[in-house]
């Protein structure tokens, strides 16, 4: 068992995707506008980084190795392709405001990255715990981003309309930076430095 | 408007004011990692603007001639995907043989370009925006015009930086995206030019 809870500490700390081995930054910096798409494109991540590692995992034995990447790429595709199509016939807002950043996950390093360096080596059970380690830090990431997006930016906080919350003085003036683009690459510059100053994630 | 105009909107539009990577975030996997040499930055600014020329002109037809009137369009992403992986292939086969001076220079570039996700989004925009064929080519000429030039001006800032003195924790990663915020900031002008 410690070797599941290990692989799962692995991805969200030491190798986590984002603050730490910078992959996936184009969906990571481009949805995290608000949180709603942040944990939407959490969950559309998972089943595709959890279902192409299994599957990756069960046939690793029979892949020949000079055609391994495009037998990724094509199992990747075709995961994307089936959450591309669940997001549009029941999350339809969802499916919109995330756009083109939903089959763009077949060329997100990430995945392509876990299939090649773990899945393709380990067990069943290692590998699903890997991808839930992995979404858990790329969820953790790209949180924290689209939180401070969109609290600075907009002035409030809301929850697949679950419940909305103004903060006072930030809802009538917010700082629309955050919301634009660059305030994506400010938030995260930001936050690289802080993670280094204080320690908490070391990269390069 | 005459059609040249509406053209050179179009490029313009793709190259400076929808930015594909300080607006649209697509391609900043090579932004952040090739942009520390100028030399490199303009290599791999061209490749992928020649990939997204030809990824642009094979994917159009392929959508609206066989896919589509198949009713196979979600079968795109898969497809696209392939396409642009094995012309990616080709095209490094074929510079190999014909111009070793060429290809050292893009060469290294070439395999990082198929999982650049500026050259799927290029593809895929040009079947959601419903652009036809010229648009989609004009399109993609712009994109990969805004992208060699971000990627230009970019390299050349992180050359200065090199001998700058920059606080600690800002050194490497943490400048360059202040440094992209500062180039988006400038782009912001750009807006409503068209």
């Amino acid at each position: 068992m410690s070797g599941i809870a290990e692989n799962f500490k692995n991805g969200v700390l030491v190798s986590n995707p984002v603050f730490v081995l910078l992959l996936g930054l184009c969906p990571t910096l481009a949805v995290s506008t608000s949180i709603d798409n942040a944990i939407g494109m959490t969950g559309a991540v998972l089943f595709v980084l959890l279902l192409s590692n299994i599957i990756v995992s069960i046939i690793r034995k029979w892949i020949p190795e000079s055609v391994r990447i495009p037998v990724f790429i094509v199992i990747i595709a075709t995961f994307v392709t089936i959450v591309d199509l669940i997001l549009k016939a029941y999350f339809p807002p969802l499916s919109k405001s995330l756009g083109i950043f939903v089959p763009l996950i077949v060329v997100n390093c990430i995945i392509l990255g876990r299939a090649e360096a773990f899945a393709s080596k380990n067990t069943i059970l290692d590998s699903a715990a890997d991808a839930f380690g992995i979404a858990t830090g790329f969820l953790l990431a790209i949180f924290i981003i689209s939180f401070i997006r969109e609290v600075l930016g907009s002035g409030k906080l809301a929850f697949f309309g679950l419940f909305e919350l103004s903060i006072p003085g930030l809802s009538t003036h917010p700082l629309s930076i955050f919301i634009l683009p660059m305030g994506a690459f400010m938030v995260i510059g930001l936050l690289l430095a802080l993670f280094r100053h204080t320690g908490v994630v070391r990269n390069e | 408007m005459s059609s040249f105009g509406t053209y050179f909107g179009l490029f313009l539009g793709m190259a400076l004011i929808n930015n594909f990577v300080l607006t649209k975030f697509l391609g900043l996997c090579p932004f952040f990692g090739v942009s520390k040499k100028l030399k490199s930055a303009f290599s791999m600014g061209i490749a992928v603007t020649f990939v997204m020329l030809i990824a642009s002109l094979a994917t159009w037809p392929i959508f609206y001639q066989i896919l589509e009137p198949r009713d196979l369009d979600y079968m795109k992403i898969v497809v696209f995907i392939l396409i642009i992986a094995s012309l990616v292939q080709i095209v490094e086969m074929s510079i190999k043989r014909t111009n070793v001076t060429l290809y050292n220079a893009l060469g290294i570039y070439l395999p990082l370009i198929t999982t650049n996700c500026a050259v799927l989004g290029v593809a895929l925009l040009n079947i959601q925006e419903s652009y036809n064929l010229m648009e989609s080519i004009v399109g993609a000429l712009g994109a990969g015009v805004g992208f060699t030039l971000v990627l230009c001006i970019m390299s050349g800032i992180r050359e200065r930086l090199e001998e700058c003195d920059i606080p600690k924790p800002f050194r490497g990663m943490p400048i360059a995206f202040m440094v992209a915020t500062m180039l988006g900031m400038a782009f912001l002008g750009f807006t409503g030019m068209v």
